[in-house]
């Protein structure tokens, strides 16, 4: 005797939070029982491996008919269908949007295009995650990043607002978005060393110095571009560099025992060579935050200098990420 | 014209993208009542449109209003071509009809397809003024309240409880008219979801109508069920029990802001023009002929079994002097009534004098369309003609009502099986109508049957009983007479005296019949019932005795007919009554002794079941107190063969090899073993496996033994459908089938909400269909409630007393019943003894302090009104339920008590959160007090697929319906109010497939009733607030403006 059709309904949606996350971990139906039976559930609960599978299909099925509504977490709080309480429904979206730091950190930077879903294989091999899982997190960071591409305003409370999320997890997403747009190259050889921790960090301190968001609240462009009137307000920061005297009078005021080597500024990411003989020479971390103080401040001192909010702001957001990036 | 419907249709969410080009949708509405449709403006582009339309106007007859739903249509505007629907939503406006219900329908409703499912929600208002009906020949019977729950409603008490009330209505099945053919799915499914709704407001009007006849105002226990007859009709039928009842005028107790003395102003003045104003002339012919083309040519009554025997027929003599008073006072009250039964399950202490035992009575009838439409109607005729039946069986048994009573059909092709049941009883004529005789009869009857035990006792005669028992000296009070053991289809009541917790009994059987047409078929089936009957009668019986048990309450029988099978499945829960005598084992007899090896399997098997019974007993906490031996000693000595339960085949032997009873009680049962039947049946017996640790089920409104219930609870619903293997098929294959079937569906549950415990599953009904060949579907619909284990700890040391404090505490709560005579002088009995003069003369004294209360209460009210809106408000309202005060005038509530509750619970709309609405098939919700009845949902779903692959296969899409299904109850109590559904329950769930054609169909029926409830703990830190200020956020102020 075969069953054909067994289904489960509760008028409180019933939800199991272990089958929830072999769901989002993408198993089928059948791996999850496995799994679930190696978690010793038969043992402790006495049933039959049959219930454990219609169990399991039953679950599955929810939360197929959720993921609709997951893709729109207002929608959640707001539909008649399945009735959650509101503790549940923010796990849900919760657990939904949470994601595998090792697979964002694959991504930053990526366009968020088809042809870096088709590549997903690859990433999934290398994090060891399943295919299915990876496609719903890279399908969650487009959908986060298409919601609020044309919005206005400072990027994480965006997306706070929009997919009801905890604020540390939609400040992550907030800095997926930020390097989505200004598509940093966070894949080079040097950069590999850095968690996604370290970048999303960076990400913020970049957003809280630089964008339009950090200086006037409401702000016309969104948050998550650097704006470019900063960008081209930088050139006039070249000055430092290309005249000679200002450089070496700015040399000369950094204190002597600081021998860093002054890079080009005009591209951010070549800033970063800057971690490079610092570590080579065995700086502490301390030295590296008395040098970019004082290497912040010199400027006041320098003589037809007319830049130095300017200077300061970009100093801020570099010395921030620096200071984070610094670690073995 | 006594009515006005106003609709306004604020506004649309979530609609589904009607044009791809935009991804956007040019939304409309159309609002129609009966003939009459307006239309909004069309709101472009949105997928949110905010309408906001003006107020929709319909003038009608109230007749109109009850029969008819409110269908709001959602369309997307198309210039070229026709509008698309986009769904329906359809409002029954039957809650705004009556006076203590709803007094506005607003919220979001689900936009329903029966294509496409739930498509976005729609926000609506719907309100109802009613005037005055001066026309003498009413039609419509608005003002009658209607209740799912078979109890008296909890903020009501029960004047008087008038008896049974029936109707049917016939139509054809547009699914089966030539139309049909050619229009599309989506046509013939709303047509169908139309008429239906159309039907029960129709049924439930005539229902409405004879409810004022009999000079009630309330229907309590109303089932209203379908049978889908295929081509020969569609039946619409309900069956109830008219009440008179009274809104308890201490609500204080419940609700403190209820206690303003405004309250008991409204009442009291109107319990004088009592129910005269019902002036219901009826000149319409109440048994409608209106499309009823049915009829049958062939007919096979079926005998039935009074369950606790194979009595039949003649009327047991009557047993001692005060017997034959009661039994007199009672009949006079009942013999006026056609049929003596209740629907109701459970009754305000002293109503069940005795219980008798269970009867049923079951009809195979063959379906035709006739052409003839003089034809008189045949359905009517077939129930009465079992209801007659049954009426008879109660009287064999000593009884002369029929309580818990029931009624359900079972159709295959063009076969169909109708069933009644119910329990015979004898009942306290105090309560019925003309219950003038009370004085000295109430003490008597005190005085005989005590509280704990008196149901128990028999009512027929002892000498000369219907069917062979075993009769004791109850074990309570040693007074009476009781039967050994106890079967009935209603709730335990509440003063009974229960040893240990109670488990859910199932007995299920498999019976396989030669496919065969017509005739043959009616007779085949016909023949295979009595057998039925029989053998989960005999399951029954075994399955309480290994739980150590000795009575069965909720007992519900279903037979269902496929074409080539018969199933039967009986649920019910068991108890250990303190009144019965202990039951005895279960003792096996084997049929060849010599066999050595057989002998030792045999006594193998009889340790197995003395194991089982004893950790039964253990595991249900069954210690009855020890007796002395001589006081419980049988008077009546009985031949051995008596007791014992023979199988159907073989025949009583006297042969049998008589083992010494493990069990050292003289009346242990023996099952034969004389075939491999038997043994089978012993094997199953022994394979039910006890629920895991920490769970109860019972079938029951409440799980004996179980009284500190938390608040927690998850009401589901789980369907299975089944593919028998077609080879080979024998009746043993069947039954293991099936009954592994029920066993691991109850397992999954027990997995499913291992969440809970401990916790009891209640209420489990389990409803069997046939639905194709091979097919067999199951569905189950209960509520898993959270009890606290260390109170029930406590409470187990001391079983009995603990039963006894409930019981009390039970009583108190309900309301004792009024010493009143009934209102209308037409219905007192022409000749009064001098007692009921008496009697009369006491109750008398009551009406002046009412007269009293209520002058003190209108000066303070008067006080109050110091602002004239306050008046003209109150005007409205009594304009508004003009209509109502001739029929309804004994249940008025306060309008301002009605708005405090309003104010308190109805969300807003524009809070974005979604209120939680608890259902429940129970009568009440633990832990929280009912505070107002908003009316009774009845709703009917069509739901069908072309793509059902694609909608997750069968149980995608069923589980999917299902879902909607509860949204849309959900949706509907919260716009009327309420924050639960009690009683509620899944009368049909007709589910067809054909995934050849990858397209499947599911017609879902469910009832109960909208309810505010109020947590215990959140009414005792409620602030008593002053009645004025409460008053001023009503919305009575849009009665005044309109």
């Amino acid at each position: 005797m075969t069953s054909d059709l067994d289904i489960f309904v509760g008028n409180t949606t019933l939800i199991d939070e272990e089958v929830y996350q072999l769901w989002l971990d993408g198993y089928t139906v059948s791996e999850a029982v496995s799994r679930r039976l190696r978690g010793g559930l038969l043992e402790r609960s006495g049933t039959s491996v049959s219930v454990l599978q219609s169990d399991t299909r039953d679950h599955f099925r929810t939360f197929q008919m959720l993921e609709r509504l997951l893709h729109s977490p207002p929608r959640l709080c707001q539909q008649l269908l399945f009735q959650i309480p509101p503790p549940r429904q923010a796990a849900l979206i919760q657990g939904y949007y949470a994601f595998e730091p090792a697979l964002a950190r694959e991504l930053l930077g990526k366009k968020l295009s088809k042809g870096t879903k088709k590549e997903l294989d690859e990433v999934s091999a290398r994090t060891g995650l399943s295919l299915r899982a990876c496609r719903r997190q890279f399908d969650n960071f487009k959908r986060v990043f298409k919601a609020v591409e044309e919005l206005k305003g400072p990027l994480a409370e965006l997306i706070q607002q929009h997919f009801l999320l905890p604020p540390p997890l939609a400040r992550d997403y907030a800095a997926i978005v930020f390097f989505a747009n200004s598509r940093f190259e966070t894949g080079k050889r040097r950069l590999q060393f850095l968690s996604f921790g370290d970048l999303a960090a960076c990400a913020q301190h970049m957003m809280g110095h630089w964008t339009q968001g950090a200086m006037t609240p409401e702000a016309a462009e969104p948050d998550g571009d650097v704006p470019r009137s900063f960008l081209q307000d930088l050139k006039e920061l070249k000055v430092l560099v290309s005249d000679k005297d200002l450089l070496d009078q700015h040399k000369s005021l950094v204190c002597s025992a600081l021998r860093g080597k002054i890079s080009v500024y005009n591209e951010m990411e070549t800033n970063f060579k800057v971690l490079d003989p610092c570590r080579s020479d065995h700086w502490s971390l301390g030295d590296l935050r008395l040098f970019l103080g004082s290497y912040t401040t010199a400027p006041r001192a320098l003589g037809g200098f007319r830049h130095q909010l300017l200077w300061e702001r970009y100093m801020a957001g570099i010395s921030a990420c620096l200071l984070r990036m610094y670690h073995e | 014209m006594p009515g006005k419907l106003k609709v306004k249709i604020v506004a649309g969410r979530h609609l589904p993208v009607m044009d791809r080009a935009s991804d956007l949708t040019d939304a409309f509405v159309e609002v129609k009542f009966g003939n009459t449709t307006f239309k909004t403006d069309v709101y472009p582009k949105s997928l949110n449109p905010q309408w906001n339309s003006e107020w929709f106007k319909f003038e009608v007859d109230d007749e109109e209003l009850q029969d008819e739903p409110l269908q709001i249509t959602v369309l997307d505007h198309d210039t070229y071509s026709a509008n698309d629907a986009i769904g329906k939503v359809y409002i029954d406006i039957d809650p705004l009809l009556y006076s203590e219900a709803a007094t506005v329908i607003s919220g979001w409703f689900p936009i329903y397809d029966t294509i496409h499912g739930i498509r976005g929600e729609i926000n609506v208002v719907v309100k109802v003024d009613l005037f005055n009906d001066l026309n003498r020949f009413r039609q419509s019977s608005c003002g009658v309240k209607f209740f799912c729950t078979t109890s008296i409603p909890k903020c009501y008490r029960a004047v008087i409880i008038h008896g049974f009330v029936e109707e049917l209505v016939v139509n054809e099945d547009p699914e089966y008219q030539w139309i049909d053919r050619i229009r599309t799915p989506r046509a013939s499914n709303e047509a169908r979801q139309r008429l239906i709704s159309l039907m029960s407001g129709e049924l439930q009007r005539k229902i409405g109508l004879k409810v004022l006849e009999m000079r009630g105002n309330a229907v309590v226990g109303y089932l209203q069920c379908f049978d889908l007859e295929g081509e020969s009709g569609l039946v619409v039928r309900a069956i109830g029990t008219v009440c008179t009842l009274d809104k308890l005028s201490n609500t204080s107790a419940f609700l403190p802001a209820c206690n303003s003395p405004s309250k008991e102003m409204k009442e009291s003045p109107l319990v004088h023009p009592p129910s005269h104003g019902c002036r219901s002339t009826h000149n319409s012919p109440i048994h409608t002929a209106t499309g009823s083309r049915l009829t049958q040519n062939f007919s096979v009554s079926v005998p039935t079994l009074i369950y606790t025997g194979m009595g039949s027929g003649s009327a047991g003599k009557e047993g001692g002097p005060f017997k034959t008073l009661l039994r007199q006072q009672t009949q006079s009250a009942l013999e006026q009534r056609e049929f003596p039964f209740f629907t109701l399950t459970t009754f305000p202490p002293g109503f069940l004098v005795h219980v008798g035992g269970v009867v049923s009575a079951r009809s195979v009838k063959l379906l035709d369309r006739i052409h003839n439409p003089d034809e008189p109607e045949t359905r009517d005729a077939w129930w009465a003609e079992i209801r007659q039946e049954i009426k008879s069986h109660a009287k064999a048994l000593g009884c002369h009502a029929v309580v818990g009573y029931s009624e359900s059909t079972s159709i295959c092709e063009e076969v169909c099986i109708l069933s009644a049941s119910g329990t015979a009883a004898v009942l306290n004529p105090r309560f019925l109508q003309d219950g003038t005789v009370e004085g000295c009869l109430e003490q008597r009857i005190e005085e005989a049957s005590p509280p704990g035990c008196g149901f128990c006792h028999i009512p027929y005669d002892e000498l000369n009983m219907p069917f062979p028992a075993h009769l004791t000296y109850c074990y309570n009070c040693r007074k009476q007479k009781v039967p050994d053991v106890l079967f009935t289809t209603i709730d335990l009541p509440v003063e009974a005296i229960v040893i240990g917790k109670g488990c859910l009994i199932q007995a299920r059987l498999c019976r396989l019949k030669k496919k065969a047409q017509a005739e043959a078929n009616a007779t085949s089936i016909s023949n295979l019932l009595p057998f039925m009957e029989y053998e989960v009668h005999t399951q029954l019986m075994n399955k309480l005795k290994l739980r150590g048990m000795n009575a069965l309450f909720g007992l519900r029988i279903q037979i269902t007919v496929g074409e080539n099978m018969l199933m039967g499945l009986a649920s019910a829960t068991g108890v250990y009554l303190a009144a019965l005598p202990t039951p005895g084992g279960i003792q096996i007899a084997g049929k060849t002794p010599n066999d050595g090896t057989y002998e030792q399997h045999i006594s193998h098997m009889q340790k197995k079941i003395n194991d089982t019974i004893a950790k039964n007993k253990e595991l249900y906490e069954i210690n009855p107190p020890e007796l002395p031996e001589e006081i419980i000693g049988s008077p009546i000595p009985e031949p051995r063969q008596r007791s014992r339960l023979l199988r159907s085949q073989s025949e009583s032997s006297d042969e049998v090899t008589e083992l010494d009873l493990s069990h050292g009680k003289k009346d242990a049962f023996v099952l034969e073993i004389d075939d491999t039947d038997a043994m089978e049946d012993v094997h199953s017996l022994l394979t039910d496996a006890p629920p895991p640790s920490g769970f109860y089920s019972c079938n029951t409104e409440i799980m004996p033994g179980i009284s500190n219930w938390t608040p927690e609870i998850q009401m589901f619903t789980a369907v299975r459908v089944s593919r028998l293997g077609n080879i080979n098929l024998t009746n043993q294959t069947l039954n293991k089938n099936f009954n592994d079937l029920c066993e691991n569906l109850l397992k999954s549950l027990y997995f499913k909400l291992r969440s809970m415990v401990p916790c009891c599953l209640c209420h489990v009904n389990f409803t069997v269909a046939l639905p194709e060949d091979e097919l067999v579907q199951i569905a189950v619909t209960a509520v898993a409630i959270t009890f606290d284990k260390n109170q029930t700890l406590q409470a187990n040391k001391a079983p009995t007393e603990k039963s006894q404090q409930r019981a009390s505490t039970d009583n108190e709560e309900q309301l004792q019943f009024p010493l009143e005579l009934c209102p209308d002088p037409l219905a007192s009995q022409p000749s009064l003894p001098a007692k009921e003069v008496l009697e009369g003369a006491t109750s008398q004294t009551g009406i002046p302090a009412a007269q009293r209360a209520t002058s003190i209460d209108y000066s303070s009210f008067a006080d109050r009104c110091n602002s004239w809106i306050e008046l003209i408000k109150l005007k409205a309202q009594t304009i508004r339920r003009g209509s109502i005060k001739t029929t309804a005038s004994l249940d008025k509530t306060s309008p301002l008590a009605e708005g405090y509750l309003r104010h308190r619970s109805v969300p807003s709309c524009t809070n974005s959160t979604v209120s939680v609405v608890k259902m429940t098939p129970l009568s009440f919700l633990p832990g929280a007090k009912i505070t107002k009845y908003l009316g009774i949902i009845n709703m009917f779903f069509i739901r069908e697929t072309t793509s059902l692959r694609e909608e997750g296969g069968v149980s995608g899409f069923l589980h999917a319906f299902i879902a909607e299904v509860f949204a849309m109850v959900r949706a509907h109590v919260a716009a009327l109010g309420g924050n639960a559904v009690v009683s509620y329950i899944m009368k049909q769930c007709v589910f067809m497939e054909n995934p050849n054609k990858n397209q499947a169909q599911c017609l879902i029926n469910v009832s109960g009733d909208a309810v505010i409830f109020v947590r215990e703990s959140e009414l005792e830190m409620l602030p008593v607030q002053p009645s004025t200020v409460v008053s001023q956020p009503t919305s009575s102020g849009g009665d005044v403006t309109t």
